[in-house]
């Protein structure tokens, strides 16, 4: 039978990032995204983010997420919108 | 390269027949009200969704607007009105059926979302006192304050609670898999839906199944000629999992479609071409009505349509003297006199009086309801906007007393696109459908955004509900069919051919390829030479390309059906575009070879569908639905007298 094969693609972005302290590994981000980005190869680890390129950057992760801060969300650095303080 | 074991089974080749009643493809907002629909009447149904149900679709983390609320307790406006003024509006290119349900049906679905757990209102008088709340039903309203049609609603908590309520109603769900053709059966009446095949996305089984009555609610198509292959995922507004698989499964069907000729340049994208939607300063849609500043701070004016000047913040949000009602929204850019709200002073202006760029949006100087509820409600339960702009700007030390944002372009458009970067968005082409939103297909239904010149959500859920209902009540008097062996073994070999594939080609390669023959030979300006040539160029690519894609697993395999789709999609526009003989301003179609804009005789829905593989044109008289209410009424007797 034929064998599957995941392979890491690579993106100049790294939409999401774990913070390995705080994440407990129950992969509730993975199965909430409708893009199927992430990988949760092993319970009680982070999911490994197979297809960074593919993120629609929509947040359902960090939503799910019942740890705060164990999801690092970014932008890529260009689309970071600019704001400066208020002029009156 | 970094290679992994593949976690999930390994399920090729393994095939499970199923039997439903009514079957819903899609699972975003209009798939799921279907799905309710349909088991609320008793039958059996199963929802099919390439993604999972909870976040899917371009409403799965939210919206903040619900637009045509005709029928809420606070409305002034009727819904004979509202549909009236887009179907004018759209210069008659408009969906008069979907319209006049959304605007008929549409709160009946916010109370359902309200019923199943979703927050409509103010419960916790975040904003009791404020001009936009309705002190008796805590309702919250956007835009017109007179008339009160347009909702501000709390849309993150919407998917969540339409899952919970799929699972209370017992619908089968398939999630993580991907439906990739219909199942048809020529009858002596005519081709009938009969069901779909369809396939698990992490496993490669094959799902066959059988269906009285068929809901198709996959979105509309996209990545046709915008595409990034390093970003895929932010290559177009919508999420990348709607390619628009639903029109190019059933182009090749036989369902009818219509105006697929009508593209836009490029509006909202964000891969490096614009800023995240609803992160940049800009004062539409969901920023309506903030305060513009130039770069000097200096404040930028709101005018009323008559060009005069609009004092305070308030006034921004009334009719003027003598209108009735103004119109604003997703679809609405820049509407005409009689629907035209207020408006900062035109850009050209601005130019030519000495206000400089930079703009921003200053929320400082607004009224602190009106500031919180664009950021904090709006921004927040906006799409990709709790965690992407909310979360993010509130993370880098964004406060909206202190800062300002600024804005990108000159408009909501957050960026600048070429005229051959061009988007299905702005009321696109889609399923043309009987009263029923039934297709010409007996057995099979559509609705959301995979209709044609559709884009709101609460049109999404009102549209699928009522396909949902219809489905099945149909599927009352409807047989199953055996499906046809035969087709079903080409599918499956079509859908695993990449996997036999070595060293072939990636999907991205020929996405890209796709891409850029779009953008080549069906740019901003057409004729009959250069579209020709894009579909030979398309049939190469489908002789040379296609045999060679490769793909290592589900995942990489349901990319690579997305872009075999997308070519689909491509040589259906190019042959609406071939059809349609003369340039048309509402359809932002224009040709060189005819001299020719919008003459009395194009002036008409022109369709295509294939007829045994025959790509055929038909022709439909705009204003075909006819006068709504009567025709809504006439159908709809058991639904109305349910609702007393
Ligand atoms: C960021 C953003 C903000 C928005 N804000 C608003 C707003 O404030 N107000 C408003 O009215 N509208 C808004 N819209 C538009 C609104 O979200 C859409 O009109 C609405 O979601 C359409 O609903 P739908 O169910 O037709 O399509 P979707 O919600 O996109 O759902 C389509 C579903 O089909 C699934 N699918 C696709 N292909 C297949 C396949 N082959 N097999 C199985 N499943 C498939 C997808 O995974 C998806 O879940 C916004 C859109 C976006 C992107």
């Amino acid at each position: 039978m034929m064998e599957f094969k995941a392979e890491f693609i690579q993106s100049s972005n790294h939409p999401i990032r774990f913070d390995e302290t705080k994440c407990i590994g129950c992969h509730r981000c993975a199965e909430a995204c409708q893009v199927d980005v992430m990988i949760g190869f092993e319970k009680g680890k982070p999911p490994v983010v197979m297809y960074p390129g593919e993120c629609w950057y929509c947040g359902a992760c960090v939503m799910e997420c019942p740890v705060e801060g164990a999801i690092r969300f970014r932008h890529p650095l260009m689309n970071q919108t600019k704001f400066v303080e208020v002029k009156q | 390269m970094k290679e992994y074991r593949w976690p999930y089974a390994n399920e090729l080749n393994e095939k499970e027949y199923r039997k439903t009643d009514v079957l819903v493809l899609g699972g975003g907002v209009a798939g799921c009200f279907a799905a309710i629909a349909a088991a609320e009447r008793g039958k059996n149904v199963i929802l099919v969704e390439k993604g999972s149900v909870i976040h899917s679709g371009a409403a799965g983390t939210g919206f903040d607007h619900w637009e045509s609320a005709c029928t809420n307790p606070c409305s002034k406006v009727t819904p004979e009105e509202i549909t009236k003024a887009y179907v004018d509006e759209q210069d008659h290119y408009s969906n008069g059926i979907a319209h006049y349900i959304e605007c008929r049906e549409g709160y009946d679905r916010l109370a359902d979302l309200e019923r199943f757990g979703g927050k409509i209102r103010d419960t916790e008088d975040e904003f009791a006192g404020a001009e936009f709340r309705d002190e008796e039903t805590k309702l919250l309203f956007a835009y017109d304050y007179a008339n009160k049609f347009t909702l501000r609603v709390w849309g993150s908590t919407f998917k969540p609670a339409l899952l919970r309520q799929l699972k209370k109603l017992n619908v089968t769900l398939l999630e993580r898999t991907e439906a990739t053709a219909l199942l048809t059966e020529d009858t002596p009446e005519g081709r009938r839906g009969t069901g779909a095949v369809c396939m698990n996305v992490r496993t490669g089984k094959i799902e066959v199944i059988s269906a009285k009555t068929t809901v198709l609610a996959m979105s509309r198509p996209a990545r046709i000629w915008l595409y990034n292959p390093d970003m895929t995922g932010l290559s177009e507004f919508r999420p990348p999992q709607c390619i628009g698989s639903g029109h190019a499964m059933g182009y090749r069907a036989g369902v009818e479609f219509t105006m697929m000729e009508k593209s836009v340049r490029g509006e909202f994208s964000a891969a490096g071409r614009s800023i995240p939607p609803y992160s940049t300063g800009n004062n539409h849609n969901t920023w309506y009505a903030a305060t513009m500043v130039d770069a000097r701070g200096v404040e930028i004016p709101y005018l009323d349509r008559d060009g005069n000047e609009l004092k305070t913040v308030s006034e921004r949000y009334y009719p003027a003297k003598g209108q009735k009602f103004f119109l604003k929204g997703g679809v609405i850019d820049e509407p005409k006199y009689e629907y035209r709200g207020p408006e900062t002073m035109p850009f050209d202006e601005l130019m030519k009086r000495g206000y400089r760029l930079p703009f921003y949006a200053d929320l400082s100087r607004m009224p602190e309801s009106e500031r919180k509820a664009i950021w904090g409600l709006m921004v927040g339960e906006e799409g990709k906007t709790k965690i992407p702009v909310y979360g993010n700007l509130t993370e880098r030390g964004f406060d909206p007393e202190k800062h300002m944002l600024q804005s990108y372009g000159t408009g909501w458009q957050s960026a600048s696109f070429l005229d051959q970067e061009r988007q299905l968005f702005g009321a696109p082409g889609g399923i043309i459908t009987d009263w029923d939103l039934k297709t010409n297909l007996d057995g099979i239904y559509a609705c959301g955004d995979q209709l044609f010149a559709m884009d709101c959500a609460g049109a999404a859920c009102a549209t699928g509900y009522y396909a949902g209902r219809k489905a099945a009540e149909a599927s009352d008097t409807i047989e199953f069919f055996t499906p046809d062996e035969a087709f079903v073994e080409n599918e499956i070999r079509r859908l695993y051919a990449p996997l036999y594939v070595e060293d072939g080609m990636d999907w991205r390669e020929l996405n890209s390829a796709v891409s850029k023959l779009m953008q080549n030979y069906c740019g901003g300006v057409k004729c009959d030479d250069l579209l020709k040539e894009g579909l030979d160029l398309l049939n190469h690519y489908r002789k040379t390309a296609v045999p060679q894609l490769s793909a290592k697993n589900p995942h990489e395999l349901m990319r690579t059906h997305e872009v075999l789709d997308i070519m689909d999609v491509a040589e259906m526009i190019l042959h609406a575009c071939l059809m349609r003989k003369s340039s048309s301003k509402p359809l932002c179609f224009e040709r060189s070879d005819s001299d020719q804009t919008d003459p009395a005789e194009d002036q008409r829905f022109i369709t295509i569908r294939t007829v045994n593989g025959v790509v055929t044109e038909g022709s439909i008289p705009l204003d075909y639905f006819n006068d709504p209410k009567t025709e809504y009424e006439k159908r709809n007797r058991n639904y109305i007298e349910d609702r007393k």
